[in-house]
């Protein structure tokens, strides 16, 4: 009995680790989509905020310098995005193409030297009192400073949509950027803050890869995750909470296949490792097929270059 | 601060242009990021961009690496000029190749050259069903096809995988996951010049292009189909003003770009290896993106730039090989040149105006 609850235990801690990620890059690209960019470099973002992780931590020898790194290149790497998207015009769709190519070579030559090496990983933080609950206890209030972090950011998400004139100006921007233009409302400025944020979130969900999850680096070591936490975002419908729902399925399936490996289902590991790839496939087809019935979810100006006319 | 006007013409200049300074500029930052890590700029530069032209069989050899990359680029020039963004060509390249390859496994003993020309066609057959997922999805249900056609790249890896480790592995592999060599039949062979004899690796799946070039240009600019693409890329109310069927030309352009792609993989596979293996496409169908905007969407273009695309390709194993430098920094090359060619096509449309006031 005492055993069963232990795996249990071990299995959803695992689940939630292998959402985390997921979780921070989604929520970091439905903002940068809500106002009216479509960053397809989410798995770019992700790598380079892996690899500088890393990077920092070899260099630091402190974890909490990891997801500081990782922020920062998810960042600069959106910058390079908004530069060219924002200022210059071009296609997004391709652009976003261009970043996480970019990215794949940049990362595989600058983290050619850290082959080999491994992190410490980034400490759980017991929360006073709370992880002594039983049962929820040590799943909720037992975790590491970027899962409590990426909670925070849900929370604080929803609110600002909702709640908060910012959250409105960005809602605004992005479903018509004529209009919030005429009205005086910087757009281009706006959506550099937005895609920059996306760029900070997708960082920190690739820092986490090395920090939590396999703590060493492999070149491409997101292994589709940034594409992933695309397809969440449209499975959300762009709603913030939905996206915790998604990311620990998505984090289920990851790990129920895992685990049919590890036991000998009788299903070949190939097919199995594909059912991530086919439930996203699935998702997306469940959600658009309702999404195209209820169009003002999506945010209109979507993927539409904003020229300004001075 | 710099602001744009549109211009009244779309610049005939900058058609010209544009490529060839996003060239000039993507050699200078790629240059500026080696220096920044550490390795020798002009050791790098002659490795990456000269080296393959060193030798006369180097030569051929990048004829023989921009093969596969611009008969997909010549599909994906259809896809991405009527909007629909298939990037999953790389899966529509390896479920061709296994479909066409699976087949030629099923004739041991066949010598016969009509055989590879019907994988040709049966590699068509399987990118064209792969990409026909997306299709059918984006036309019937409006799902995105960028990430369907991406999700499906992985499912055809770990699928290949799976086929030639279980059902076709050769029990004479000696443990390796390899199936059992192709049939003479399904090889394409060397070309052997007389009194030179071959070229490097310089095989007959080259005279594919020399036939789909002209034949893609003639589609794309004197066809009504090709006249439908354009426009429903270019002006997509106009398009549905004129009747034309949009879902049918989003279909249209999937399948024949997974057909290309599969077609392609048949040449490459059974060109240079012969077999079927876990690994066969090494990234082909996602560099070929990178091809068919380089050469701006349109089939000669894709030619010049398939062959600058596998030279820096050939220029990065060579680099690797002296210098140590990983082989998947010609992404950063390609991801830079993507960069720079888009902002040329800003440019084409666009004129820069420096202004002192700031907003």
């Amino acid at each position: 009995m005492v055993e069963g609850k232990k795996i249990m235990e071990a299995l959803i801690l695992t689940i939630i680790a292998t959402s985390i990620p997921l979780l921070l890059a989604a929520t970091g690209e439905l903002i940068t989509e809500k106002s009216g960019i479509l960053n397809l470099g989410v798995e770019g973002m992700m790598l380079s905020g892996a690899v500088g992780a890393l990077g920092a931590v070899l260099w630091l020898e402190n974890p909490y310098f990891g997801i500081i790194a990782g922020a920062l290149s998810g960042i600069f790497m959106a910058s390079i995005f908004s530069i060219f998207t924002i200022n210059f015009m071009t296609n997004q769709v391709a652009t976003g193409l261009g970043l996480t190519i970019f990215a794949t070579g940049l990362t595989g030559l600058a983290g050619a030297p850290l082959i080999g090496k491994t992190i410490p990983s980034l400490p759980k933080i017991e929360i006073f009192l709370l992880s002594d609950i039983p049962l929820v206890g040590d799943i909720l209030f037992k975790q590491d400073l970027i899962a409590y972090l990426s909670i925070a950011i849900i929370i604080f998400i929803t609110y600002f949509l909702k709640y908060s004139k910012p959250g409105v100006v960005l809602r605004a921007v992005g479903d018509d950027h004529q209009s919030a233009h005429s009205v005086g409302y910087p757009v281009k400025k706006i959506r550099w803050y937005a895609t920059c944020f996306g760029g900070m979130c997708a960082g920190i969900g690739g820092a986490y890869i090395p920090l939590v999850l396999t703590p060493h680096w492999s070149e491409g070591m997101t292994a589709g995750r940034g594409w992933i936490a695309l397809a969440l975002v449209v499975f959300a419908s762009w709603i913030p909470w939905r996206v915790i729902v998604g990311a620990l399925i998505f984090g289920g399936i990851t790990i129920a296949q895992l685990v049919g490996q590890a036991r000998g289902w009788p299903i070949p590991s190939q097919l199995l490792s594909m059912m991530p790839y086919i439930a996203t496939i699935i998702a997306l087809t469940v959600i658009s097929g309702k999404l195209s019935k209820n169009n003002n979810v999506v945010p209109s100006s979507l993927g539409k270059p904003f020229f300004d006319s001075q | 601060m710099i602001t744009f006007s549109p211009r009244d013409k779309v610049s005939k200049n900058w058609i010209i242009i544009g490529p060839a300074l996003s060239i000039f500029l993507t050699v200078f930052f790629g240059l500026l990021i080696f220096a920044f890590l550490g390795y020798d700029p002009l050791e790098t530069l002659y490795q990456i961009f000269i080296s393959p032209f060193s030798r006369i069989d180097r030569v051929s050899d990048i004829f023989v690496k921009a093969c596969p990359l611009i008969i997909i680029g010549i599909g994906l020039m259809l896809c991405f000029r009527a909007n629909v963004w298939n990037i999953g060509a790389e899966g529509q390249f390896i479920m061709g190749t296994l479909l066409a390859g699976s087949f030629a496994l099923l004739f041991p003993n066949v010598e016969t050259k009509l055989l590879i020309f019907i994988m040709i066609f049966i590699g068509f057959l399987g990118g064209a069903l792969w990409a026909f997922i997306p299709a059918i999805l984006k036309t019937k249900l409006n799902v995105n096809e960028i990430l369907v056609s991406l999700m499906l790249v992985y499912v055809a890896m770990l699928f290949i995988d799976f086929i030639v480790r279980g059902p076709l592995r050769d029990p004479m592999s000696f443990g390796f996951p390899l199936s059992k060599p192709y049939p003479e039949g399904a090889l394409v062979n060397k070309i052997s010049f007389p009194g030179i004899g071959f070229l490097g690796q310089l095989h007959y799946g080259i005279l594919f292009i020399i036939l789909l070039i002209p034949f893609s240009w003639i589609f794309m600019n004197k066809t009504l189909s090709g006249f439908k693409i354009n426009v429903l890329g270019a002006a997509p109310k106009a398009a549905r003003f004129a009747g034309f069927n949009q879902n049918a030309v989003t279909i249209s352009v999937l399948i024949i770009s997974g057909g290309l792609a599969g077609v392609a993989g048949v040449i490459e596979v059974s060109a240079n290896i012969g077999q079927l293996q876990p690994e066969v496409s090494f990234g082909y169908g996602f560099t070929a993106i990178i091809v068919a905007f380089l050469g701006r969407l349109n089939p000669l273009g894709i030619l010049f730039a398939g062959i600058i695309i596998a030279t820096v390709k050939l220029g990065a194993d060579n680099a690797q090989m002296s210098m140590g430098i990983p082989k998947v920094v010609t992404g950063l090359f390609e991801g830079i040149l993507l960069f720079f060619l888009l902002t040329g096509e800003t440019l084409q449309k666009y004129k820069i105006r420096w202004s002192k006031v700031r907003k």
